[in-house]
Order: structure tokens, then C-alpha cells, then sequence
């Protein structure tokens, strides 16, 4: 029978239907709630924040539960719903020197004002799975604390070369200058550093991971080194109009990655490291990281080397990069296209038939 | 300027190019006229890439003028110019023929279609036309025409280089800029392009800017020379002249050192 | 930001009410219209503008549905097609979409629609001056296979220099003995904009040319607005020796025994059985309810060819 194709109103709501059967899942295991989300699946809910471009970690467990833990369904939904939101104003820049520091670690240097903070962190963990974890526990783990909190002044190690002129400054915006928005204005090339790092920001975890591998193995060598990954709570600041100073109205977790690569000087700039830069939600490092590393790549231009790699390439990154509109894309070839392929069907049916005319002529021959 | 002096096609004034601290032409000026063909040599690194791509337009020098005579303006600073009247004069009456053919040739569109591009874009819209010029070309430069439907990069070399230069001479340029035409070729292929380029430019009576570091191309294809070092020119003069009796000591080693392979 | 802030904010609310008329705030809509309104002075120019994310995914007419949004009306009667007809899933679902979030009228009749948004036809049935088509982009850069390039691409729209194109065509015809573009085929619109037509089939092509109604085209993917005013000039590419031609089919419609339209290829069995029906179903059945019969019509007829309350569970 033929309705495979063509399917009506009623078809949709029946295949709605079943996919909220399926979300569910067997009724006799208790319903997954909100707070489960939000407390134990933390990192699922930072990605979803980080890449849906919104700080709310109850909506961001809501998607994931609407969409049954499909991550890259559950940023859609939080983007779906984003842009519907008004807009009140922009906030101060985050202070991340002012950070409330959970973990903090460089590569660079062994030891440093502050000391290595790991923090929680999958890094020397034993990939063994933990099979008490099948159990439903009747205690909560509990972490021992340091005796004394951690340290207070915890220079960014950036900022810690920068005094000594050994990377390149970081420079402060044209303050005069609207911070664009990509959420409002579609992307323009070349891409400014706003617009670069946003795009980055909301971009694919997976993709840039990819992208910035393929610099390490030599797809745009940028010479990297872990500078500083720094995660924790940050003030967030707005200045009302009416008061005409900045009011704290929250705060929020950020992972903040520095990357510092190698760069030689030319006749006006003296020898120093460069920096690639990278920013999340939550705690993503992970993405952080592989963030900072396609942002430098992206720079290679602006200091003077030839952009030759994908992770290079302005327009490839950037056009690429956001997972909803590659999923959507992709997914849309789903759609009916049958009047395009008949139009194709038609056209190669006619030149096989020209084919195999010319060929039964040559036999001819 | 008086009407009897005639003015030059192209001419370059104090030309100076820097990649950073590297100085790549130091103050370089030249005419040259309609219908002569002018060698740079020198060896890699001598500046003569560099000068060439200052002097097509594809880099824009730190210092320094070049004005092309073009239809419309006349005598015009070609850098001065709109982008769009650029990139038609780089289409019309210019041609380049690189050195390596991928930079010039579309390597997946068929050998036709490639000579085929610089016709259309100049806003042939007849496909029979458009063709049989293409065919025309492709045999002048002595291409099989039964390859006429396969893609450059199913070619020789040779054919390669060949091809490009059906590709740039089809809309008749009066001037073409040519980086090391027969670099990296065997010497027997060499030797035959150089001979049909020689016919083509003159029966055609383009002029040319090659840049070559082999002194046996000049001689063939030059009739001036100009002699670089380190982004300097050394000496310029008739080729003969030049490569006879060569007066600055580099080129003195240049031709000897030739002469001695 | 309490949970139960939130639950009291946003729990137990209706779509309807949840959102604004059209689903876009105004302030948006205001700035699509302007977008629109440059495009229609510009035509064929693509306008870039700052796409919203839609509750639909990219790829799936969230330009054409922004555009449809800003445009529509609450007295408007909207009809939405896929593959030229109004029951395909994708069209079922913008449709629904605008009923919940705009309470407009829709309809399946070309003639009462005041606006028609499609995806891959343009109808069948002639459109009116009072009429507006919004037409669903993919990929609105028609010079995007040639030439990967945004900048590039820029230029080459700036400066006129279509010539690439050609060389397409030339390509085709020289491999094949003619252009096998047969769908998304490129024109030239007011003798100064290359532009894609969308996925139409080529077939629809000349209906562009002259067309009384507005056309305006939505990408919100890759986030640019064009459009074609009222009459003007459309012109497909060609050859002087190889003129464009459109589809044309050796049956005629099965069901209606139409001749003029555009046909679909129905596969019946596995023996190789197959019909031709038209693909805008509401000119289809507009000819057999005015008694045109096709061949095959009062047969076993599929699903498409019953009306819509027998129709089988789909999913």
C-alpha cells in the first residue's frame, strides 16, 4: 500500500505520540526528574548550556529530558526557545581573574602564585567502570576539603607573562564599538574577533575537537602549550541605565582556557607567545580547550602565516561549526525531494538511452 | 610627451616591495612597448617572481607606480583602478601563464572548457562558436584535439603548459606574463614549447614579460633583457648584447657559469 | 531564577499565548520587512539578514517560514505546499505551525490563498497581483559549487561576472549534448542578478518570468532574503545555439489526464509498474472535480488520490 510518502496531520500526531511513549520508557522504572539531570547529569547539562547559548541549568535539563538525552535535539530546543527571549541589555565583561576558583592547572609552569588546583576532574581517573555505581547508593560520596580554602590571589598565567611583555597583549576592545551578536546579525567575513569567538562558543564540541586535533598532528601547526584552564564561579555585572554603575545579579560557572603558542617577532614586534583563547559554560573543558586551539589556527592570517589547513580556514570553521544548523541541514535530505530527483531520473534516462544508442551504433560499425 | 615619442604599454617607476624586513625590488623602473618581449633573469630569491606579480596587478608593491595603456584611460596606474576594470584587463587584455599549469588551469574542467572560460567571460554566448575557437586554439598550440573533452589533469606537462597558453592567448592579449613557461619540463619538451611560443608571440605580436632563471629561454624568446640580484637590477640591455657581452661581474658569472654546464 | 519561578512563568501555558502573533516578536518581523523591502529594489540580490533560530530545523524552511511570518496577517489565508502538494509532512507541519501560533486560515485552493508558501514548486495554477509566493532556499548562492568562496562569491555578484556558470553549461554540453541541469537551474534575474530559483524543477523556471505575484525567497540557514517583484524579467541560462527547454513527459496525468503539468512517478509494484500524477495535488484535483479524467482514474487509486480523512496511518 502506498503511504510511505505522503502523510497527513494525523500520522504526525501519532508519531508525537509515540515519541513521548518512547521518552517515558517502561512506566514500571520511576520517571527521570528535572533536579536528577541538573545534579547528576552536570557536564550533559554544561554542553547544552554552553552550546544553546543560554545559562539556565533547569531549562537545559528539561531539553535533555525532552529529548531523551540526544544532546545536539536538546541545545535545538534551547536555542528554539532563546530566541523568543528579550533582550534587557548586555552585561559587564566577566572578570575571570576575579574567578572563585574549583580548578585550576598550567602546563606551563610547575609551580605558581596560587599553586595547580585540580579540582573534580576525570583526568587521573582509571577509566575502570565502577560497578557499585549499578547500585543505587545509600550514602552520598563525600570529598575531603584542604584545610585551608584556596588561594585568593590567583593571577591568570597570561597575565603573569604579560608582565613581563612575553605575550602579546591582549587588547581590549574598541569599547566604543557594539559587541556583535550573532544571534541578531548573520555572520560577515572577515569575522571579527567577537563574532569569531561567539561562533566558536555555540559551536560543535565534537567539530571543533576535530578541528583542533588536526592542528596538533600538523594540519596548521600553532605550537600550543596548556597555558592556564581555569574553572569556577564569576560574578555577572549590569549596569542599569538608571543607576549608571555595575550591580552584581548573579553568578555563573565558567572553564576558561589560555592557550600559549609560539610566534616569532618581525621588525616591529619583539619575539612572544601568542594566545588562543577559549570559553564555556559549566565545565567544559574539553571544549574549552579544543576552542582555544581552532581560535589561534583562525588567527594564523591576522599574524602573518598562510592560512593552508581546514582549521585555518575562516570560512570553513566558522560556516561549519554550529551544530544545529548542520544537523538540520543534514537531516533535511529526510524531506521529499522527489520532484527534483524525477527531474534527475528523467534527464538520466534520456542519456542512457543516447548512451546506449551511440553504443549499439559503434557495434554497427 | 611629444606625438612622435610613442608611449609605452606598460611602465613601471620606482617599484620597491617588502615581505616584512626582506626587501624582495628595490626601486625598480622599466618601459616596455607593444609587440617587445622582455626577460627578468636571475637566479631564486633575485626578486623577479615578485616583481612580475607587482607588475600583473596580483600584488600590490610597497612603493612605486605601474600604469598599463589601457583602452579606456590610457596611460593608467593599474592599481588605481577599480577592482572590476582590473579584473577585466586581467581577463582580456592580459594573460598569465604560470610556471606550475595548477595555478592557471581548471584541473577538473575539460581542456575545452578551460580555453573556453576567457571567451565566455568576455560574454561569448554561443556554444558552436565558443567551441570551435577553442578547437582552433588547441590545435595552434599543437593539442590532440580528440583530448578536447578529457580535463587538464589527465595531461602531460607539457600539454599542460600548452594548454594554458591557449587558454591565455584565445581573447589575444597584448601582454603576457610569464613565469619559468618551461620550468620543470624535460629538455626536448622544452625546446618545442619554446619554439611555439616564440612563433605564437610574434605572429601575434604580443608583448611579454618572462621571468626565467635559465639563460637559454631569454635567448630564444627575449628581446631585452633585464638581469636581477637581490632585488636590484644589475644590468639590462638587447639580449645579445647581454649575453655576449655581459658587463656587470654577477652577470658575468651568470652566463659563464651557463656556459660551462 | 527558582524552579518554582519558572514552573509558575512557563508551565501551563498554551502556544497561543506562550508567543507572539506569528511566532516572531514584532521588532523582528520590522526587520525582515525592511530586508524584504531592499530585496524587492534589489531583485535577485541576496540580502543578508539576522536569521532568528526557529522551534523548525534548518534545512526545513525556517527561512521561507520567517519571511511567510512577517509578511502574513491575521486576515491573510495561507496555503503551504511541498513538492507541490498540501499534504506532505513537511507542508502538514509549517501549516500547523501557523495555525497554532498565528490562528490564520489556511487553505488547499491556489485561488483563495493570499500567501503560498512552498518548497520545490511553484503552483500550477496562475497567481495574482494580490497574491504573494514565499519560496524555501537551501542554498540561495547559485555560484556556490563553482566557487566556495563567501568573498569571492560577493565579487563576483558585485561585478557582474557570471561567466563560471556558463562554463558549466558548456562543460554539460560538451560531455553530454546538452545542459543536464534539470532542477535549482540558475537565472538571470533583471538582466543584472545571477540567482537560484530554488530546488524548482527547471520546468517551473518560466513561470518566474513576468510573474504577476511577488516572489520572495527565504534562506534562514545560510541567513539571506531575495526577491522577484512583480513582472519582471527572468531569464534562464543558456546558449545562443542551446536554448533552455523545460521537462516534458510522454503520458499525461493519470488521474486527470493533464498534459501541461508537472508530473510525479508513482511506482505501483516491483514489476517495474508505475503511473504519472501531477505533483500539485490541488490542481489535480481542481481538473477531476471539473470531470477531467485520466487514464488510470476509478483504478485501485493510492493514497494521495483519496481524500484526506481515509487516509492511512502513516507513521
Amino acid at each position: 500500500m502506498y503511504v510511505a510518502v505522503k502523510g497527513g496531520e494525523k500520522a504526525i500526531l501519532n508519531s508525537h505520540e509515540l515519541l513521548a511513549e518512547r521518552r517515558r520508557g517502561d512506566p514500571e522504572v520511576s520517571e527521570l526528574g528535572i533536579r536528577q539531570i541538573k545534579e547528576q547529569l552536570t557536564l550533559a547539562v554544561d554542553r547544552v548550556m554552553t552550546e544553546g547559548s543560554i545559562y539556565d541549568p533547569d531549562l537545559a535539563a528539561l531539553a535533555i529530558k525532552q529529548a531523551r538525552g540526544d544532546l545536539v535535539e536538546a541545545i535545538f530546543l534551547l536555542r528554539a526557545y532563546r530566541t523568543t527571549l528579550a533582550r534587557f541589555g548586555a552585561t559587564e565583561p566577566i572578570d575571570t581573574a576575579r574567578m572563585a576558583v574549583q580548578r585550576r592547572i598550567s602546563a606551563a609552569f610547575k609551580d605558581l602564585p596560587g599553586g595547580q588546583v585540580l579540582g573534580p576532574s576525570f583526568d587521573y581517573t582509571h577509566r575502570l567502570l565502577d560497578f557499585d555505581l549499578m547500585q543505587e547508593a545509600e550514602t552520598a560520596p563525600e570529598a575531603e576539603r584542604a584545610p585551608k580554602p584556596v588561594d585568593d590571589d590567583m593571577p591568570r598565567v597570561a597575565d603573569i607573562l604579560d608582565s613581563e611583555g612575553l605575550i602579546e597583549i591582549d587588547e581590549p576592545d574598541d569599547e566604543e564599538r557594539e559587541v556583535a551578536d550573532l544571534t541578531r546579525q548573520p555572520l560577515t567575513f572577515p569575522a571579527e574577533r567577537d563574532q569569531r569567538l561567539q561562533n566558536l562558543a555555540r559551536g560543535d564540541e565534537g567539530f571543533l575537537l576535530a578541528l583542533g586535533y588536526s592542528t596538533q598532528r600538523g594540519y596548521g601547526r600553532n605550537h600550543p602549550f596548556g597555558g592556564e584552564i581555569r574553572m569556577g564561579e564569576v560574578a555577572v555585572e549590569l549596569t542599569p541605565e538608571e543607576l549608571g554603575f555595575p550591580i552584581e545579579i548573579g553568578e555563573i560557572t565558567v572553564t576558561e582556557c589560555q592557550m600559549i603558542n609560539q610566534f616569532k617577532g618581525n621588525e616591529d614586534t619583539p619575539p612572544q607567545f601568542t594566545r588562543g583563547y577559549g570559553l564555556t559554560f559549566g565545565h567544559c573543558e574539553r571544549k574549552a580547550m579544543a576552542m582555544a586551539l581552532v581560535d589561534r589556527a583562525l588567527r594564523s592570517a591576522e599574524l602573518g602565516e598562510t592560512p593552508a589547513f581546514p582549521a585555518q580556514d575562516e570560512e570553513f570553521v566558522l560556516y561549519h561549526a554550529d551544530n544545529v544548523e548542520a544537523s538540520g541541514f543534514v537531516q533535511h535530505l529526510k524531506l521529499p525531494h522527489y520532484v527534483d530527483f524525477q527531474s534527475e531520473l528523467q534527464m538520466v534516462r534520456r542519456l542512457r538511452e543516447q548512451f546506449e544508442a551511440r553504443k549499439r551504433g559503434e557495434a554497427a560499425e | 610627451m611629444t606625438e612622435a615619442a610613442p608611449s609605452p604599454l606598460l611602465r613601471v617607476t620606482g617599484l620597491t616591495h617588502r615581505y616584512g624586513e626582506i626587501v624582495a625590488c628595490r626601486d625598480i623602473s622599466f618601459e616596455l612597448f607593444a609587440r617587445e618581449v622582455l626577460g627578468v633573469v636571475g637566479e631564486s630569491g633575485s626578486g623577479k617572481t615578485t616583481l612580475l606579480n607587482c607588475c600583473s596587478a596580483h600584488l600590490e608593491p610597497t612603493a612605486g607606480r605601474v600604469e598599463y595603456d589601457t583602452r579606456t584611460h590610457g596611460l593608467a596606474d593599474v592599481f588605481g583602478l577599480r577592482e572590476p576594470e582590473r579584473r577585466m584587463l586581467m581577463r582580456t587584455d592580459w594573460g598569465v601563464v604560470h610556471q606550475n599549469p595548477r595555478d592557471g588551469l581548471r584541473m577538473d574542467v575539460t581542456a575545452g572548457g578551460n580555453v573556453a572560460e576567457r571567451l565566455i567571460m568576455t560574454g561569448a554566448r554561443h556554444y558552436g562558436r565558443v567551441r570551435g575557437e577553442a578547437t582552433t586554439w588547441m590545435d595552434r598550440v599543437e593539442l590532440e584535439l580528440d583530448r578536447v573533452d578529457d580535463p587538464p589533469k589527465t595531461y602531460t606537462g607539457g600539454m599542460q603548459q600548452r594548454l594554458q597558453i591557449a587558454r591565455n592567448l584565445v581573447t589575444k592579449p597584448r601582454l603576457v606574463f610569464m613565469d619559468e613557461p618551461t620550468g620543470g619540463l624535460d629538455v626536448s619538451v622544452q625546446a618545442r614549447l619554446l619554439d611555439l611560443l616564440r612563433g605564437l608571440v610574434r605572429e601575434l605580436g604580443i608583448a611579454a614579460i618572462v621571468v626565467t632563471h635559465d639563460l637559454a629561454v631569454t635567448r630564444l624568446l627575449a628581446d631585452r633583457l633585464m638581469v636581477m640580484r637581490r632585488g636590484e637590477v644589475v644590468e639590462t640591455g638587447l639580449t645579445d648584447q647581454v649575453l655576449d657581452d655581459p658587463q656587470n661581474p654577477y652577470t658575468q658569472l651568470l652566463v659563464s657559469s651557463v656556459l660551462q654546464v | 531564577m527558582t524552579e518554582a519561578g519558572r514552573s509558575t512563568a512557563t508551565a501551563g501555558r498554551s502556544v497561543g499565548e506562550a508567543y507572539n502573533f506569528a511566532y516572531l516578536d514584532e521588532q523582528t518581523k520590522r526587520m525582515i520587512r525592511r530586508c524584504i523591502l531592499k530585496a524587492v529594489a534589489v531583485p535577485g540580490y541576496q540580502v543578508p539578514f539576522g536569521s532568528r533560530e526557529m522551534p523548525l530545523p534548518y534545512g526545513w524552511g525556517t527561512g521561507g517560514i520567517q519571511v511567510t511570518a512577517s509578511i502574513i496577517g491575521p486576515d491573510d489565508t495561507l496555503k503551504v505546499i511541498d513538492q507541490g502538494a498540501d499534504d506532505t509532512t513537511n507542508a502538514v507541519s509549517i501549516r500547523r505551525f501557523f495555525a497554532r501560533v498565528a490562528g490564520i486560515e489556511t487553505t488547499d485552493r491556489t485561488a483563495e490563498a493570499t500567501v503560498i508558501q512552498t518548497r520545490h514548486r511553484i503552483p500550477e495554477h496562475p497567481m495574482r497581483e494580490d497574491q504573494i509566493l514565499v519560496l524555501q532556499v537551501p542554498k540561495p548562492e547559485p555560484m556556490r559549487y563553482l566557487e566556495p568562496r563567501e568573498l569571492e562569491c560577493r565579487k563576483i555578484h558585485g561585478f557582474s561576472e557570471y561567466g563560471l556558470m556558463h562554463v558549466q553549461l558548456y562543460e554539460d554540453i560538451a560531455k553530454f549534448g546538452e545542459i543536464t541541469t534539470t532542477y535549482d537551474y540558475p537565472v538571470m534575474v533583471n538582466r543584472r542578478h545571477l540567482m537560484s530559483p530554488t530546488p524548482i524543477p527547471k520546468f517551473d523556471n518560466p513561470k518566474m518570468h513576468r510573474f504577476p505575484a511577488l516572489q520572495l525567497f527565504g534562506a534562514g540557514r545560510e541567513k539571506r532574503i531575495y526577491a522577484i517583484p512583480p513582472y519582471t524579467e527572468v531569464k534562464s541560462l543558456d546558449f545562443d545555439d542551446h536554448p533552455f527547454e523545460v521537462q516534458t513527459w510522454d503520458e499525461c496525468c493519470a488521474l486527470c489526464g493533464a498534459e501541461d503539468s508537472f508530473l510525479d512517478e508513482v511506482i505501483t509494484d516491483d514489476e517495474g509498474g508505475k503511473m504519472f500524477v501531477c505533483s500539485d495535488s490541488h490542481y489535480c484535483g481542481e481538473r477531476r472535480a471539473a470531470g477531467h479524467v485520466g487514464p488510470m482514474e476509478g483504478e485501485d487509486a493510492p493514497s494521495f488520490a483519496r481524500p484526506a480523512d481515509q487516509e492511512a496511518d502513516g507513521s
